[in-house]
């Protein structure tokens, strides 16, 4: 019996693997030569860089301290890490060699020029949305950078996920490859920001729970994620913000990075509203209008700003009272001074990591550009103060159930550094030989 | 309150919720860490507690219990400097002088956790603290010497 | 020699030689002796020795300044000059800085002018001495006066008989005039003067030391905290103290028109006091404050009367091309990192107060005039504070102090400024615009320049009590001084307006412009920052006209040997002419003399511009000074790397930021500073000494060359010319484009 089942199922596991493999198989593209940075109309490199800022493209294909789009860096998934490669016009190391066609089957399909699946960390499923002509100004754009040689660090990741055939499965079940399709029942302001959001902005990649595969849910769009170690918020009608989101505050926080019923975009966010901040207000109005209708129309309740139910007794109170105070009770205008945290999400998040990654970092004075600093204490709370702290900001500021699981949020934001947001500009190569040694 | 700082108890008299830079220098009588701006942005109020630099400016007494304080005063005297005091000295590393003394504490935390840095790795250190009056350069080779590396670049001078 | 006496009194000890100034309380109106025109340096007012330079029977020497340490090195250098001259170990000599009761009135620290007023007396004063301390030897030793050596504060007679310093001096032993002339020692043989001799003010700085004016405890002492308006000229409506007066700690509320204070026991308490005594107080505003997106605009449309520089344009020359160009300069501050801050004390009918102001002599008047108290009564005592790059809060933290302590006898009062109300309240470096235009001729040489500036003053002092705050905002206020002009040649907004340049027709002229919208004094360097910035970026602009290397273009009009040299060692030391462009860098230069009479500074600078974004970073600056007489090297180079960063830091970040009413650029956030992830790879100074020259100021000298190189780099780096400062990334992003 069993010596004709194994011939059978021999053959049955070389046929799936073949069709398998035959269905993962893409033909490489030929190398063309680099194109001329001149050959590319200034206009459509110009929509083509604001295209790049509203996918955040330098966020992930620049590597902290490394020159733009030139990869390098990692992002951190369940399942290892995965390095952004060097998209800059190099022809060895980047993307200089490839055909527009190429790139549009990276964005559409998740395929390099050599036929290699790409790892969804590269959010495809996203950037299949994207219009041919944008396609088209993004490739304009990212052939007229500065080529930089780099080559982009080897994955890390355990086999068999090394194994990027297998990628083609898992496209098959989670991609839909686009263009965008326009929705009869909406106007064209609302299409615009749902193809911006859900295409180049890829907002769900992080707003989006994602399954055990690394897919975002496909029914739960929106209903809140994490990036980084950051939680990235419910977008939806489970938005814990205490104050409702509408349409204007969310263009101008996206503009600007800070909105006065709000606080402070932190994390991974202040990179994505550093971009947006140079992109024309239309896109990002059109983007906060989609946004808007995806919270839905505000709840009732109208937060007033203590309806906490804080006790001055509990230990943080006087840790707040001496350590924040000063500067979150100040009533100083937003962005700068401490914000009022009734009006932040942070408190009144599903659980402390984010609050806790501001408490001990902070937020680091950068480059010299007017923008808030706070100090990190992550050196003056030792973890037992910082979770009598977090207790308090959590009882006080939001109207939610104390938090649970604050050691692990704790222990993790600790361990996660001090991620400097946005990443620091490049150091240039030294000035003088001697120090290259 | 008891506080622990440069290796003594003290027994101070000041609410729980003065900051430490005011217990330093108004009870304990220490000139080291400095009032720069009161907000955590500027670093020249740096101590280190246990073995991390903080900003004496925003750090409650009530949280340092059971704590290690040292400041500059802890680490040398002008007689019997620390190496990286004597390397300060040695690279006239200051004009006015004010941020020096929380740049020292900053970088002596950094020292302690890596004794061997970059270049680089000093900057990104010392981000947190501002030099007015243009001292940086010194204030790295400084930093450098101390941990025994000498640097390309020239030190002032007639040439 | 003939010793004058004088009617003031003298000042204690047998067979110590002592200054000629009275104690506090006993004196008469203080006029310096005139007469004697030709004394160096600040010996012109001061001819008596002793007013310099004092020996004890036990051979300690003390030297008396009326400068003021501000962190530039100054206590250090004149230590050196005054050792080097005596012929006494530098270690053995001690200096007593500014102070009305004990030193001569050298008006302010400032304008780069320490070594040439002060350094200067000091030296002949000390070469004087010595020449009495040899004559009194010979006499006493039998020989001849040209037998005598001196060394290490002894007399040697050429058989080896000696007498200390200590044993020749008696009373009034240096009471006399100097000469004209000096037994100054011969260059080649210095010691001390020209060698890097460290800092006597750093040991204590590293660690912990007493060394700062915030450093000061005395006895009994009590904290003070200002609560001022939220803008200028407001007025206090009301302010319910009864909540403050009861809190932990505190002493008294101090109220006088608007002039509000809380004063505590402990510091802290005075901080909390202050918060509270804030919320209590309710102000009308009244400030209307410019357009900050258009200052410029305002700046031209103020009402301005002209001041003329240089009037020499040639009617008909040979131009081949022309060119103009309009050059912008935002409000900028002093930013110093420690708040101002006072201490002073009333005893009976006299004051004490210990400052860090740069001129304790006009402060001392200005606070006797607003106390309605006559200048004897009133001592101010120059204390260290952290660097202040002109006319910061000092002044008027100590107008603060000494408003509080009139009300409080007996009590030492300590006014410590926040962060916030030094930002808003320090005197701003004046709002700037220059139009330049110049013709070449085909040979590209310059033919033509015309140059007009608008600015307001640079200096509010010494402007009597209406020039502190305290004195402005008291029931029974001082109005503000009138702003004038400084003098030519040194000048104030129209600093370094005229080029220094070959120039055969030329005009430079100063549009000065009263009216102030926001406050302003004196910033390091004056108007010599925007001037030198728009001179300096211009020739590169000429160069590129005339297709002339920007180094070479300068040398084909320079005519003065020194400048030459700088320029030539710039370049060469920075590798000018072997210069690779790499990717996102360039080169640029500059070059001035501070004043066109102190000293020379020429500076070849390397920028990094990161396209994406438009960030510009000094990579790389290498400097050539000469200063003359180089008393320090090594604090020459420390003021110039110091004003090279400095310079970098405001003309690519800073510019004060304000809406209708109020000052917004309140704390480091908001008015970023240059910080340590854009410091340079590298930063040389070549110090060329000269040495029997005299001492040429520095401490400014590098301020407007740095800002010229750095935008001369910019524009090299990226093919635009930016011609309004700051050179944010904002604005270097909106030129490049994508």
């Amino acid at each position: 019996m069993l010596r004709r089942i194994v011939p059978i199922l021999i053959v049955i596991v070389v046929v799936a693997g073949g069709a398998a493999a035959a269905l993962a198989w893409r033909p490489a593209i030929d190398p063309v030569r680099r194109p001329a940075a001149a050959s590319f109309d200034p206009a459509l490199v110009k929509r083509g860089g604001e295209l790049a800022a509203i996918g955040n493209c330098t966020t992930c294909h620049t590597a902290p301290g490394g020159r733009a789009f030139a990869g390098g860096l990692g992002v951190i998934t369940p399942f290892g890490a995965i390095y952004s490669t060097n998209i800059t016009p190099d022809e060895q190391t980047g993307i200089g060699a490839w055909s527009e066609d190429a790139f549009r089957r990276a964005l559409r399909q998740g395929v390099d020029r050599a036929g290699r699946h790409l790892y969804p960390a590269f959010p495809y499923e996203h950037f299949t949305l994207v219009s041919d002509f944008d396609i088209k100004a993004l490739y304009a754009f990212l052939m007229t950078r500065e080529a930089v040689a780099a080559t982009t660090p080897a994955n890390k990741l355990p086999f068999p996920l090394t194994l990027r055939p297998l990628l083609a499965g898992w496209k098959l079940l989670f991609l839909r490859t686009g263009p965008y399709r326009i929705d009869g029942n909406q106007n064209t302001e609302w299409n615009s920001g749902a193809y911006l959001a859900n295409g180049l902005a890829h907002c769900g990649a992080c707003h989006t729970p994602r399954n055990a595969l690394g897919a975002e849910g496909k029914d739960r769009a929106f209903a809140g994620g994490d990036a980084e170690g950051w939680t990235a918020y419910a977008l939806d009608a489970n938005s814990p913000a205490p104050m409702p989101w509408n349409a204007a505050a969310l263009a101008f926080y996206l503009h600007n990075g800070w909105q006065r019923d709000h606080g402070v975009a932190r994390g991974p966010m202040s990179e994505v509203t550093e971009n947006l901040s140079t992109v024309p207000a239309s896109d990002v109005q059109a983007i906060a209008t989609y946004m808007a209708s995806v919270a839905g129309s505000p709840p009732d309740r109208r937060r007033s700003k203590k309806t906490g139910n804080a006790d001055d007794r509990m230990p943080g109170a006087a840790i707040y009272a001496a350590a924040c105070a000063t500067c979150h009770d100040a009533g100083r205008p937003p962005p700068y001074g401490g914000i009022d945290l009734a009006l932040s999400t942070g408190p009144s998040g599903p659980n402390a990591r984010n609050v806790s990654d501001v408490i001990l970092w902070g937020l680091p004075a950068q480059d010299e550009q007017r923008r808030p600093i706070m100090p990190g204490f992550a050196g003056t709370l030792n973890d037992r103060q910082l979770a009598d702290l977090l207790a308090y900001v959590r009882a006080r500021f939001s109207d939610k159930p104390a938090w649970t699981d604050v050691d692990k949020d704790i222990r993790e934001a600790r361990a996660g550094g001090s991620r400097i947001y946005p990443a620091p500009s490049p150091p240039s190569a030294p000035a003088l030989e001697e120090a290259r040694q | 309150m008891k506080l622990n700082v440069n290796g003594r108890d003290h027994d101070v008299d000041a609410e729980p919720d003065t900051p430490l830079l005011y217990v330093l220098r108004d009870h304990l009588e220490l000139n080291g860490a400095k009032f720069g701006c009161g907000l955590g942005q500027c670093g020249a109020c740096t101590v280190m507690v246990d073995d991390e630099a903080v900003f004496s400016c925003l750090a409650p007494i009530l949280l340092l219990d059971g704590r290690r304080v040292t400041t500059v005063e802890g680490l040398g005297s002008a007689d019997n400097p620390n190496p990286l005091q004597k390397a300060f000295i040695d690279e006239q590393a200051a004009q006015c002088g004010y941020c020096i003394a929380g740049m020292i504490m900053r970088a002596q935390a950094l020292l302690k956790r890596n004794p061997s840095p970059s270049r680089e790795e000093i900057r990104a250190a010392l981000q947190p603290n501002l030099c007015r009056c243009g001292t940086h350069m010194r204030i790295l080779r400084a930093v450098e010497r101390a941990a025994g590396r000498r640097t390309a670049e020239v030190t002032g001078g007639a040439r | 020699m003939s010793a004058h006496l004088t009617r003031r009194s003298v000042l204690a000890g047998t067979g110590a030689l002592v200054v000629s100034f009275p104690s506090v309380g006993r004196l008469l109106a203080q006029a310096p002796q005139g007469g004697a025109s030709n004394l160096p340096g600040s010996l012109e007012k001061y001819p008596f020795l002793d007013s310099w330079v004092r020996i004890d029977a036990d051979g300690g020497v003390t030297v008396f300044t009326g400068k003021a340490e501000l962190g530039q090195g100054i206590k250090t250098a004149l230590l050196q000059v005054a050792a080097e001259e005596l012929d006494v170990p530098f270690a053995a000599v001690k200096l007593v800085t500014a102070d009305t009761a004990r030193t001569a009135n050298e008006g302010f620290t400032a304008g780069s002018h320490s070594m040439q007023d002060s350094g200067v007396a000091i030296m002949h004063a000390a070469a004087q001495a010595r020449a009495i301390l040899i004559a009194e030897a010979a006499r006493r030793l039998g020989v001849a006066a040209d037998q005598i050596k001196t060394e290490a504060g002894v007399a040697r007679a050429p058989d080896g008989r000696t007498l200390r310093y200590g044993e020749l001096v008696s009373d009034q032993f240096l009471h006399v005039e100097a000469q004209p002339q000096s037994p100054l020692k011969d260059p080649k043989s210095f010691t001390i003067v020209g060698r890097p001799q460290q800092r006597i003010d750093i040991p204590a700085k590293v660690s912990g030391g007493e060394a700062y004016v915030q450093d000061l405890r005395l006895p009994g002492m009590v904290h003070a905290r200002m609560v001022r308006p939220p803008s200028y000229g407001a007025t206090l409506v009301s302010v319910d103290t009864a909540e403050t007066e009861k809190m932990p700690g505190v002493v008294k509320v101090v109220r006088d028109g608007n002039f509000l204070a809380v004063v505590a026991r402990r510091e802290y308490q005075a901080i909390k006091a202050m918060r509270k005594l804030s919320a209590a107080a309710h102000w009308q505003e009244q400030a209307r404050l410019p357009n900050q997106a258009d200052v410029a605009q305002t700046i031209l449309g103020l009402p301005a009367r002209d001041v003329p520089n240089l009037d020499r344009r040639q009617p008909n020359v040979a131009a081949a091309k022309k060119l103009e160009a309009t050059y912008t300069r935002p409000y900028q501050m002093h930013a110093s990192i420690g708040p101002s801050c006072a201490v002073a004390r009333r005893d009976g009918d006299q004051i004490t107060v210990w400052t860090h102001t740069q001129g304790v002599f006009p402060d001392r008047d200005a606070i006797a005039g607003m106390l309605r108290v006559p200048k004897e009564n009133v001592r101010c005592i120059h204390v260290e504070g952290s660097g202040c790059y002109g006319h910061n809060g000092a002044d008027d933290a100590a107008g603060d102090a000494a408003v509080i302590a009139q009300a409080m006898p007996g009590t030492p009062v300590r006014v410590q400024w926040m962060r916030e109300q030094e930002h808003a309240w320090e005197p701003y470096g004046p709002a700037m615009v220059s139009k330049v235009s110049a013709a070449l001729d085909q040979a590209g040489t310059i033919v033509d320049w015309n140059y007009e500036l608008w600015s307001n003053t640079h200096s509010m002092r010494p402007g009597g009590p209406g020039a502190l705050l305290a004195a402005q905002s008291l029931a029974q206020p001082f109005p503000p001084p009138e702003p004038k002009p400084l003098p030519l040649p040194e000048g104030g907004g129209d600093r370094n307006a005229i080029p220094i340049y070959r120039l055969p027709s030329a005009r430079v002229l100063y549009h000065f412009i009263p009216d102030m919208p926001l406050r302003i004094s004196a910033l390091r360097a004056l108007g010599a920052y925007l001037n030198i910035f728009s001179i300096e970026s211009f020739m590169d602009e000429l160069a590129a006209a005339a297709g002339a290397d920007p180094v070479e273009f300068r040398l084909r009009h320079l005519d003065d040997a020194r400048a030459r040299e700088v320029v030539s060692t710039a370049a060469e030391r920075f590798g000018w002419s072997s210069f690779r462009r790499g990717a996102g860098r360039g080169r640029g230069f500059a070059f001035a003399r501070y004043k066109n009479l102190a000293a020379y500074c020429a500076l070849a600078a390397e920028v990094e511009v990161a396209p994406e974004t438009g960030r510009a970073r000094l990579v790389r600056a290498v400097a050539a000074v000469d200063s003359g007489q180089a008393v320090n090297p090594n604090g020459i180079a420390n003021q110039t790397e110091g004003a090279i960063l400095q310079s970098a830091s405001w003309t690519l970040y800073e510019s004060v930021t304000f809406d209708d009413t109020r000052i917004t650029s309140v704390d480091w956030s908001t008015y970023p500073i240059l910080r340590f992830d854009a410091v340079p790879d590298s930063i040389e100074v070549h110090v060329i000494d000269r040495p029997g020259q005299p001492f040429l100021g520095s401490g400014e000298a590098g301020q407007g060359p740095a800002a010229a190189a750095v935008a001369n780099a910019v524009a090299d780096a990226t093919g635009h010319r930016f011609r309004d400062l700051p050179l944010t990334r904002r604005r270097i992003k909106q030129a490049l484009g994508v």
